[in-house]
């Protein structure tokens, strides 16, 4: 749905100095996905988003929405496919003089709909996002949450084939947040809207990515379904959401090894059928389990009482079972 | 003089006193109009071929920003001798309300112009963004976005000129127009009839009170933020 090809994007300043916020991005994301991009401050993020529909032009690059070639759209052509990607912002960006029945027609309005028509669309929406009671309220008189679900119904206004997000959950508390990802998934599951979403919590990604690119500095250092990655050893993403085990070291003839279960041998005793199999005890260090959307996720440190081949063996065996490992240190 | 006074006013003086007002008003009236009407395409210009503007136009901008200092700093007793000739051939006359108006309209229409460019700087940057996200041309970012969303503050702006244009309205009707500083320095000034000064002074007050009161009204009704 989405292709970006080795887009770079440089800014100049007012003082002449150049910043490379983009270096050679690609990514590809797929119809009906919700795809986040996750990333440090100043890695590039809202760069990348915004040169999706062109508030920003790409220094170079191509970037394809529905197969369209966006950077070489004229200016009509260009207002005619923003009005199929939908956008929502941070801080909202609502019109403060339109009620919010209003904001949501807003880009109705532009686009030519017929009175009837709009007040059609506009009622069907707010019932979508919960908030028909509050049709005449000014943004002024509504919560950060209310503000944001009148921001995605305003987005979704003119049945876009995307919605873009620019950290649309990093102003809200973490009860709101849960709420506003909520409907994203919803609104992405009912209507099968592709999401591109940029963020700097692990939570959204956590909650509702079904993909995800890892950035930093203006490049995309992994990219993949996020299940993968972050079960992947060694991922950047595995990194962010586990405890580092730095530090530790194995007893002697003893290996230190990380484990990832996902899915539903995450819920089964492993480990233990792992130690009887092979008659020993296993000392589990560190363990968490998370979820990712609705599947969980499991990660032990633990320290196994073998080394070389008798490892070996071991490891294959947890790999027989659907058992990613990670040898972190060897005794 | 009269033997019969309203607190030292001749009753004869009234007729003229209300005239006068009337002059003023409508002096007053239609400068805003011509005011408006070029006040705000200048003030809309200006931001939007700014760096970074929705129609960047950086030599048009330098342009209009020095032909606007340039109007704002000419004394306005200045321009209104200077601008004789030129009011001569556009209004058909020197003097009454239409040899007033005209230059009344060339002298505030820079200062209109920054009024409004101030307050379409306060619409932030994120609703013109949006806009544009959701495919707006410019014609419609200004229309529905900017103009909208700035209409408190245009309506401050417009309160301002107001008011800074009847003291101006005085000066021009002084030198042939009519109306309140007309009669203020033909009757207060040169016949030292103080009494009328006083009461063209105290409907000059009223005015400016009212209209003040009126435009800080709207701008708070409209403001929704
Ligand atoms: N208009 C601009 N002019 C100059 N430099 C810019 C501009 N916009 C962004 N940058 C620079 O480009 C780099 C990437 O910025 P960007 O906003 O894309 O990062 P981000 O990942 O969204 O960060 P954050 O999480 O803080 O929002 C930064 O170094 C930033 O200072
Ligand atoms: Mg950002």
């Amino acid at each position: 749905m989405i292709r970006v090809e080795n887009l770079t994007k440089v800014y100049t300043t007012p003082d002449g100095r150049q910043i490379r916020a983009l270096d050679g991005v690609s990514l590809h994301v797929r119809r009906g996905e919700i795809f986040g991009v996750i990333g440090p401050s100043g890695a590039g993020k809202s760069s990348l988003i915004r040169c999706i529909n062109l508030l920003e032009r790409p220094t170079s690059g191509s970037i394809q929405v529905d197969g369209k070639e966006m950077t070489r759209l004229s200016g009509p052509e260009l207002r005619r496919e923003r009005r199929q990607i939908g956008m929502i912002f941070q801080h909202f960006n609502l019109f403060w003089s339109r009620t919010v029945a209003e904001n949501v027609a807003f880009p109705l309005e532009i686009a030519g709909w017929p009175r009837e028509k709009i007040r059609r669309r506009v009622a069907e929406l707010l019932e979508l996002v919960g908030l028909t009671d509050k049709a005449r309220a000014y943004p002024a008189q509504l919560s950060g949450g209310q503000k944001q679900r009148v921001g995605i119904a305003r987005a979704l206004a003119a049945e876009p084939k995307v919605l873009l997000s620019d950290e649309a959950t990093s102003a809200l508390d973490p009860e709101t947040t849960d709420q506003i990802l909520a409907l994203l998934r919803r609104i992405n599951r009912e209507l099968g809207l592709t999401i591109l979403l940029i963020t700097h919590q692990m939570e959204v990604v956590k909650a509702i990515c079904d993909s995800v690119a890892v950035m930093s500095q203006g490049r995309v250092l992994e990219a993949g379904p996020v299940l993968e990655l972050a079960s992947r050893p060694g991922s950047h993403l595995g990194r962010m959401l586990l405890p580092s085990w730095n530090g530790l070291t194995p007893s002697p003839g003893s290996s230190l090894v990380a484990l990832t279960f996902a899915g539903q041998v995450a819920l089964e005793p492993v480990v233990t059928r792992v130690a009887r199999d092979h008659g020993m005890d296993i000392n589990i260090l560190a363990g968490e389990l998370d979820a990712f959307g609705s599947v969980p996720v499991g990660r032990l440190l633990v320290e196994l009482p073998r080394v070389g081949e008798e490892l070996q063996a071991v490891l294959a065996d947890l790999s027989a079972r659907g058992v990613r490992w990670e040898v972190v240190a060897r005794g | 003089m009269a033997e019969q006074t309203i607190l030292g006013l001749d009753p004869s003086r009234i007729p003229d006193i209300l005239t006068a007002t009337w002059e003023t008003l409508l002096m007053v009236g239609w400068a805003v109009l011509g005011i408006l009407a070029f006040g705000i395409p200048l003030g809309v210009l200006l931001v939007v071929t700014d760096t970074g503007g929705i129609l960047e136009n950086r030599p048009l901008n330098r342009v209009l920003g020095f032909l606007v200092n340039l109007g704002r700093s000419f004394p306005f007793i200045i321009l209104l001798v200077a601008l004789v000739p030129v009011t001569r051939r556009v209004m058909g006359t020197t003097i009454g309300l239409r040899g007033a108006v005209f230059p009344l309209i060339v002298a505030a229409i820079p200062f209109m112009g920054r009024q409004v460019e101030s307050a379409l700087r306060e619409v932030d940057r994120g609703l013109i963004e949006a806009a544009l996200a959701m495919g707006a041309t410019p014609g419609q970012v200004i229309v529905r976005v900017l103009l909208r969303e700035a209409l408190p503050g245009l309506i401050r702006g417009t309160t301002i000129m107001i008011i800074s244009l009847i003291g101006y309205s005085a000066m021009a009707g002084a030198v042939g127009g009519g109306g309140l500083g007309d009669l203020a320095i033909r009757y207060g000034y040169m016949r030292f009839e103080t009494p009328v000064m006083i009461a063209t002074l105290i409907i000059l007050v009223i005015m400016v009170q009212l209209i003040q009161w009126l435009g800080d009204w709207l701008a708070r009704l409209l403001d929704r933020r």
